[in-house]
């Protein structure tokens, strides 16, 4: 006998035969999902990594205070990179007598890599992005540089020994946000354009950047091979090292496209388990038949190995090639809110779909299907003798590797997947045991009903154990659907409601302390509120508990930048509405003479930071040290005003400090800007409007990404419901010719069995709605750290959508049984 | 109790019991079997509904495990097999007919009956299959499911699968109490004519005196203790 050749065969039988459909719709579902969230998932990401990648106007970009040496640009030359360079340097700037600190920026043709510049060719125009740069003579330069020297568009200006003429306003420049706190206003030229204006000496404060930009294979061969190369002076930044504003906005989405993949793994999990429990079941009488002709349990088994692993790889490839399709569609949609063309597909979505089919038929159905080589071949007689129960321990042990694996990778956050893996099995524990409970206190209630109200409990206290099945599986079916339709309404509206509307647009920085009250008195004149001014101290730690820290102790270039260069501290009585405490304490007022400071917890985790040692910062010649009282989380998306160190006033209350605020500017108040400019000339003013619609289509297209990936969760959602049904068909088929043979009308019929599912449904969807509240209150709070509140419309939705929803399904998937004569199912018998 | 065996008779039992642990005490359901079957015989085994004859039949066949006593299949004692190696000696060799056809649903006639062919390794199942359909006068129904094919007609095809490897021993339980008396005398001729063809041994389980009548022996089933006819 060739095991894999009868296995073929059967499998392609039983295909005919409809045996395999549900089992292989299940797993074509939970690949298709799987590949279509992977490849749309792969290709969205890298998009909006793509789009992200505009905060350095490319890839990877090199910033040296020398010129980027010749082998760092051959090196990029040889991966075929594109590349382009800038230089940065400070200068003044005159005009009718009055000067103007401004930082000039030269660039070469091909800049920017990524993203676009956005300009206005006139103070009231519309600003719009634009393909090209300065032409040979141009100056582009920032608004709130005409106020400060009185120019207009039009005018001349000197840059050292050359004019040149204002032509646009600069309204967004894609890599100035990762500079964002610069204080001098931008003024650019074109690179080849820097050297007739004779500023630039041996001695200048020019910085050079080298931009790169390539194909993510390019890229890490560069970054590969960079990391090898000694670079005294050089720094290498990528997107990673970006404004951490757009930093957590593409976490976020990453965290909510990979949870609704993740959702839609669990629902076909559920499903396959389901569907193999009933192909288990059916295929009883074939394995004690091929027994009772000869063959061995080995050989049963093999047979069903290899058709369980065949139909796997088919409807994987099934799977994939519907996953592939349906991205396609979903990128067709929505390709058109990418600024530039969506990434091809990789293959690594199919392979992960092939992967996934196998994991999950191994994971659920294995164990159940391998037990089928154990039926007693006396079925043939008897036929209550089925397939021996798979042992509870193995099939959870598989299950629960297979379900890890998936989900660890998958997911790649295995605190998220942990919860997820630890939410479903307490949600299946909770869902068997309540609906047992249920399923026991129903059971009296038959003696006391009557007609299609006996039939339908009668048929729910039954089997206990497959009500109890199909409670869990529909209940975790719906369960899932409700986490996830509260993440995409109730966590997706909270992330943007992180970012309102009317969010601080406007940095005032670098004012002074005598003219807070002014700035202040000018701000609320115009009606504009704001929660400032903060005091601003510039500060380098030094040590860490007498250690002192240098660029070496660390490998990270966030931390090396942080471990050389200053940065902002501030001092409060206060906690920020924004900030949150996460270990330690905040100080009372009668603490606020002690030298404590409060340190952000990225930046805590970046520098390895202990809470309770001992920090010194160098500000201004000044040594202070104190002890780290709390760690902070920091809502930095809210573009409000916030520090990585914060100290009490007793430490820091004599440091010298500048002030910085921010605020919400409506477009209809720009002169009031343009008057606080003027007045205080030596405050700097800072748009973020950009930075912000930015940050805003990020969180737009996450959104929208999540949204259409929720329609293949639905889809699994559904298969579950189908799964759950037919796991009592078999049942059904019997009980229904036997009541029809005994009189029981077609009506009566019907009223029962829509009596029994929606009994289930209903009972299913309240449990649910507990299990969910309980599961969205985890997600939100210490995964996506948001506010939660409960949602009792989710409990109504639950506990009616799950009694009609099943209700209704299940009847009608009943329905042929209704119309079959009751002798065809007896005869069959 | 009977002592020997030997390749003449293909199938034996001695003191055969069979009995279940209840809440009520032990159940006898066979109690001291002793059964010798010759090559080629048929043998009716009777008696009424529950008196253990499907047990029995089963028990002569290797399917289920005897409490006590011995049964010897072509020459080999059952007892000092697993079921896997009871399996190994029935593949090809030892064919069912079954009260309820037993024919898989999803499988056409002639795939049903090249079945235990595939399994045995057979070179051309779908031949010999055809072959033995056509034997069974089923050639034009060879591509019907068994849903497409009256009572009996799938018992026709089941009789085939059965024959089809050429077993030694056919076990047939009440092949044609599913069936109308024409329909069912058309399969009970069918069933004689293949066994003498092939000189199978037939153990048949029946409650109907008119088909045992057509066997060469007719023993009977009851309480438990076997008698052959008075």
């Amino acid at each position: 006998m060739n095991p894999f050749s009868l296995a073929l065969r059967l499998l392609r039988r039983d295909w005919r035969a409809g045996e395999l459909r549900l089992l292989a719709t299940a797993l074509v579902i939970a690949v298709a999902s799987v590949t279509s969230v992977g490849f749309f998932t792969d290709r969205v990401e890298r998009a909006m990594e793509r789009q992200a990648t505009e905060v350095l106007a490319a890839d990877l970009r090199l910033e040296s205070n020398q010129p980027i040496t010749e082998s760092l640009i051959e090196a990029a030359d040889q991966r075929l990179l594109r590349r382009a360079q800038t230089l940065s340097f400070p200068s003044v700037m005159l005009n009718n007598g009055a000067t103007q600190l401004v930082q000039v920026k030269a660039v070469s043709d091909t800049y920017p890599l990524r993203g676009r510049m956005r300009v206005r060719d006139s103070v009231s125009g519309e600003d719009h992005a634009t393909e090209s740069l300065p032409q040979p003579g141009e100056a582009w330069l920032e608004e709130r540089l005409l106020p400060l020297l009185d120019l207009h568009i039009g005018d001349t200006i000197k840059l050292g020994q050359s004019p040149f003429r204002i032509a646009r306003i600069i309204s967004y420049e894609p890599d100035r946000s990762a500079n964002l706190f610069q204080l001098a206003p931008r003024v650019m030229i074109r690179l080849d354009e820097v050297d007739k204006t004779g500023l630039l000496g041996p001695a200048s404060r020019v910085r050079h950047y080298l931009l790169l930009a390539g194909s993510p294979s390019q890229m890490s061969d560069y970054r590969q091979w960079i990391e090898t190369q000694s670079r005294p002076g050089i720094q290498v930044e990528d997107i990673r090292a970006a404004r951490p504003e757009l930093r957590i906005a593409l976490e976020r989405g990453g965290r909510f496209l990979r949870l609704a993949a993740s959702t839609a793994i669990l629902l076909c999990v559920v499903a396959v388990a389901l569907s193999s429990r009933r192909f288990v079941e059916r295929q009883s009488d074939t394995s004690a038949l091929l027994r009772c002709l000869g063959a061995s349990s080995r050989d049963v088994g093999r047979i069903f190995l290899l058709r369980l692993l065949s139909l796997g790889v088919i409807a994987s490839l099934a799977g994939s090639l519907l996953g592939l399709a349906a991205q396609a569609v979903l990128v067709e949609l929505i390709g058109h809110w990418f600024t530039s063309r969506i990434p091809a597909p990789s293959a690594w979505p199919l392979l992960s779909g092939l992967a996934t089919g196998i994991l999950v038929l191994i994971g659920f159905s294995l164990p159940s299907v391998l037990r089928l080589s154990e039926v007693p071949p006396l079925r043939v007689f008897r036929r209550h003798l089925g397939t021996p129960p798979v042992s509870y321990r193995l099939f959870l042990a598989t299950a629960l590797i297979s379900l890890g694996a998936l989900l660890m990778w998958q997911i790649g956050d295995d605190r998220l997947a942990f919860q997820l893996i630890g939410g479903l099995l307490a949600g299946m524990a909770i869902l068997l045991l309540v609906s047992r409970l249920l399923v026991h206190l129903l059971t009296p209630l038959r003696n006391r009903t009557a007609g299609s109200w006996r039939y339908g409990l009668a048929s729910l206290s039954r089997n206990p154990t497959t009500t109890s099945i199909q409670m869990t599986g529909f209940g975790l079916g719906i369960t899932v659907l409700l986490v996830l339709a509260m993440v995409r309404v109730d966590l997706l509206s909270n992330w943007r409601n992180a970012l309102p509307k009317e969010s601080p647009n406007q940095f005032l920085i670098n004012i002074q302390p005598g003219e807070v009250e002014s700035v202040r008195n000018l701000l609320a004149e115009g009606g504009i509120e704001t929660g400032g001014p903060y005091p601003m101290i510039r500060g380098r730690l030094i040590s860490i508990d007498d250690r002192r820290i240098s660029e070496n102790d660390y490998r990270s270039p966030r931390a090396q930048r942080l471990a050389t260069r200053d940065f902002n501290l501030s001092l409060a009585t206060e906690i920020q509405s924004d900030n949150k405490i996460l270990a330690g304490r905040w100080w009372s007022e009668s603490e606020w003479h002690e030298p404590w400071f409060s340190v952000e917890q990225g930046l805590a985790e970046t520098l390895g930071i202990p809470l309770g040692s001992q920090l010194a910062f160098e500000v201004a010649g000044q040594r202070i040290s104190g002890r780290v009282e709390n760690f902070r989380s920091v809502q930095w998306d809210s573009f409000n005003v916030n520090f990585f160190v914060i100290g009490t006033p007793g430490l820091m209350a004599d440091l010298p400090a500048t002030y910085i605020t921010s605020f919400y500017l409506p477009p209809e108040k720009r002169e009031l800007l343009h008057r606080l400019i003027q007045a205080h000339p030596s405050v700097t003013a800072l748009d973020v409007t950009a930075l912000m619609q930015q940050v805003r289509a990020i969180m737009d297209r996450g959104t929208l990404a999540v949204e259409s990936v929720f329609l293949f969760t639905v889809a699994a959602g559904l298969i579950v419901l189908y799964a759950g049904i037919q796991a009592s068909h078999e049942l059904r088929v019997q009980e229904t010719a036997i009541l029809r043979t005994l009189g029981l009308s077609r009506r009566r019929l019907v009223v029962s069995v829509l009596l029994e599912f929606t009994l289930l449904g209903g009972l299913a969807g309240l449990i649910s709605a507990a299990l969910a509240s309980a599961i969205s209150y985890s997600l939100a709070t210490s995964v996506f750290e948001l506010p939660w509140s409960i949602d009792p419309a989710m409990w109504g939705i639950a506990l009616f959508g799950g009694a009609a929803g099943v209700g209704l399904a299940g009847t009608l998937a009943s329905w042929r049984l209704f119309n079959t004569p009751p002798m065809t199912v007896l005869k069959k018998a | 109790m009977l002592q020997t065996s030997s390749n003449q008779h293909p199938v034996t039992a001695s003191g055969l019991m069979k009995f279940v642990e209840t809440s009520e005490g032990r159940l006898e359901i066979l109690q001291r079997i002793d059964l010798q079957v010759a090559s080629g015989e048929a043998v009716a085994i009777l008696g009424a509904s529950g008196s253990g004859k499907s047990t029995l039949l089963g028990l002569l066949a290797g399917l289920d495990e005897a409490s006590k006593g011995e049964v010897r299949l072509f020459d080999t004692p059952l007892s000092g097999l697993d079921e896997d190696g009871r399996a190994a000696l029935r593949a090809g060799k030892v064919g069912f007919v079954f009260q309820s056809f037993q024919l898989l649903s999803g499988m056409t006639a002639l795939e049903n009956v090249m079945l235990p062919l595939e399994l045995t390794g057979h070179d051309s199942p779908d031949q010999a299959a055809a072959e033995t359909l056509s034997q069974a006068g089923l050639a034009q129904r060879l591509h019907h499911y068994p849903s497409q094919l009256s009572g009996g007609e799938q018992q026709r095809v089941a009789l085939a699968r059965a024959f089809a490897p050429g077993p030694k021993v056919l076990f047939a339980d009440e092949p044609t109490a599913n069936l109308d008396p024409h329909t069912g005398e058309r399969v009970a001729e069918l069933l004689f004519r293949l066994q003498r063809h092939n000189g199978t041994v037939l153990i048949l389980v029946t409650h109907d005196e008119m088909l045992a009548r057509r066997c060469d022996r007719r023993l009977y089933l009851r309480e438990g203790r076997l008698e052959a006819e008075a």
